[in-house]
This record gives C-alpha cells, structure tokens and sequence, in this order.
C-alpha cells in the first residue's frame, strides 16, 4: 500500500500526469459525446472539466501540478489562433462581397455580449475587477487573457469566465436558435454559426462545427473576426468610458 | 511531413506577432497578430498546402485545448461560492444576448442582401 502511494505521488509530481490526464478524460468524453448522438448537454469540454477538476479536488493535487503537463495542450491555443487564418482565407470570396454585414454583425454582437456582461455585473454589485475581467469574455481564451490583462481585469478569471461562456452558448445555442425562428437553411446556418463563434468564441464553433459543416466554417470565420475586433475596439472602447 | 511544415509556419508567424505586438507597441495578442500575417501569406500556394493540415487538425479538436483553462476552474471557487449564482446568471444571460442579436443581426442583414 505505502508502495503504491509513492507511485502515485511520484507520477502526479510529473508532467506526463496532467498531460495524460486531460488526453485520456477527453478523448473518453468525446466517445460519450458521440454516443449520445452529441446532444448539447453531452458537451465533451464540460465532462472533461467536471471530472478533472472533481479528480484534482479529490486526490488534492493542487492546479499547478496538474497544469506542468496540461500546459502542452493549452500552448497549441496560440498556434490555433493563428490557424484561424485558414477559414478566413477559405471563405475569402464571401468575406470580400459580405464584410461590411459580417463586421457590423460581429460588431454589433460582440459589443451586445461584453455591454450586457458589463451592465448586469455592474448592476448585480460584482466586484470590478470581476466586471473588468467579464468583457472580452466572447473571444478565445487565449486573446481574451490579454485583453483582460490590458483592460484591468484579471487574466486567469478572464480565461475561466471565456470557457464558460462558451459551454452555455455550445449547450443552449440549439433551444436558443429554435425559439427564436433562426431556420436550418443556407441563411439559418450562417446566422447560427457565425453567432456562435461571435459570442461563445471555439467551443461554440466547435460545437457548431460538429453539427453542420457550413455552419462550423461560418463560426470559425466568426472566431477569427471577433478575436482581431475585440482585441482592437475592447481596449479603445474602454479608454473612453 | 506537411503537418511539421505547417506547425512550424504557425508557430514562426506567432512569434514574428509577438516581436511585432513589442516592439510596435501593438495592443493585440501575438496570435492574432500571426493570424493577420497567415492571411497575408496564403496568398502563396505553398504556404496554403503546408498549413492546411495542421489547421485542419489543430481547428477540429479546438475544444480538446480549452480544458486545461477550464479545469483552472478549481482555482476559482472561492469567488464562486461567493458570487457564483450572479456570476452564472450574468455570464448565461450576456451570452444569451450576444447569440441572439448575432444571429438575428445577420440574418436580416443577409435577407436585405437576397432581396
């Protein structure tokens, strides 16, 4: 027994056990995501985080420890970002004749979610650097740790409050776009991915991606948008507030 | 093989965006700075070949990526406990709102357009 729990203190003291650990979740996750016919509660990012983190809080092995070896995943975030190029470039003919509606929708969107974030905290007497750190909550974690990190808020909570941004918008979008009337033809499926991937940023788009293949381009596009406007108007819009 | 290229083009274009956020004093993350480059440089079909693998990789399993960030969750539940309920329902509604005016913004704006 005093054999095993050394084994055990030894592999959670190295790298390869959060990095195993995420892969290993994850990859299980997805199985049940697809097995359930990837229903929205389903998403494979939820169960991932739920079990992981109730895994950590059980064997108290603190996040640090956890993040030396999940780190290498979460680095592949900045090349990804730069990866959103591609769909961008894909879609370069619809985004030549459309960018105007693109941008204003994305615009428009995108300050809706950050304006709304903002006043709702505010209202609800949240702290400000709590408020602060909600605004760029739309866009990838990643950029929006910066954005936080220039804006006053904090990056760490940024990134937590930009994931689960995105799991409400991958959970609710499919009820959410029913009721509202948005349809399933060539229009409905722009508007729904490209919502998506504007205001629940890549796990929306992913999820978006995962139902319909137009609609997950349209997010991506979306993504890529939304992560080079945000990161222009977010910080100038504050400065003038 | 390509796949390497290509990863090796993303992550040069992420640094060329880093140098150029510090010594421009640009205000945008290195990434989206490699993301504008990326867009100029595909204009080039061997760069097109080379990264459209490890895009199309790396852009499937996006969601994989945002776990470690999300476990960072566990970091937080003392703000949580304190202000999760508000916390909830302001991230549940904004979230709401954004998808919402998103879709229905270019809905019709695409509508105008057919018309």
């Amino acid at each position: 027994m005093t054999d095993f729990v050394q084994l055990w203190v030894y592999l959670a003291s190295t790298p390869l056990f959060g990095l195993n650990a995420t892969l290993v979740v994850y990859v299980l996750a997805l199985a049940f995501y697809t097995r359930m016919g990837q229903a929205p509660w389903a998403n494979p990012v939820l169960w991932s985080i739920l079990a992981l983190g109730t895994g950590l809080w059980a064997t108290g092995t603190a996040y640090p420890t956890y993040f030396a070896g999940a780190q290498f995943i979460h680095f592949l975030l900045g090349p990804a970002v730069v990866a959103l190029a591609w769909p961008l470039w894909e879609r370069r003919a619809a985004l030549r004749a459309h960018w105007a509606r693109f941008t204003l929708a994305a615009v428009v969107g995108g300050a809706a979610a950050a304006g709304s974030a903002a006043g709702l905290a505010w209202a609800l007497g949240l702290p400000a650097e709590v408020v602060l750190s909600l605004v760029p909550k739309s866009v990838t974690a990643p950029v929006a740790m910066g954005i936080a990190d220039k804006i006053g808020g904090v990056p760490s909570l940024a990134a937590v409050f930009a994931v689960l941004t995105g799991l409400i918008g991958a959970l609710s979008g499919k009820t959410l776009f029913a009721l509202l009337g948005v349809g399933r033809d060539a229009t409905g499926w722009m508007a729904r991915g490209f919502a998506l991937g504007t205001a629940a940023h890549g796990i929306g788009a992913a999820r978006a991606l995962q139902v319909h293949a137009d609609a997950g381009a349209w997010a991506a596009l979306a993504l890529g948008l939304q992560a080079v406007l945000a990161a222009l108007l977010i910080p100038l819009a504050m400065r003038w507030l | 093989m390509q796949v390497l290229q290509g990863l090796a083009i993303l992550l040069t274009l992420q640094s060329a965006g880093e140098a150029l956020a510090r010594l421009l004093h640009l205000p945008y993350p290195g990434p989206v700075i490699g993301m504008v480059l990326l867009l100029g440089a595909l204009r080039w079909p061997a760069v097109q070949q080379r990264v459209q693998a490890v895009a199309s990789f790396l852009l499937g399993h996006l969601s994989l990526l945002f776990v470690p960030v999300g476990v960072g969750v566990v970091t937080q539940l003392g703000l949580l406990a304190e202000h999760g309920l508000r916390l909830l329902l302001v991230i549940a509604v904004s979230t709401w709102i954004g998808l919402a005016v998103t879709a229905l913004v270019l809905r019709r704006l695409m509508k105008a357009w057919h018309d």
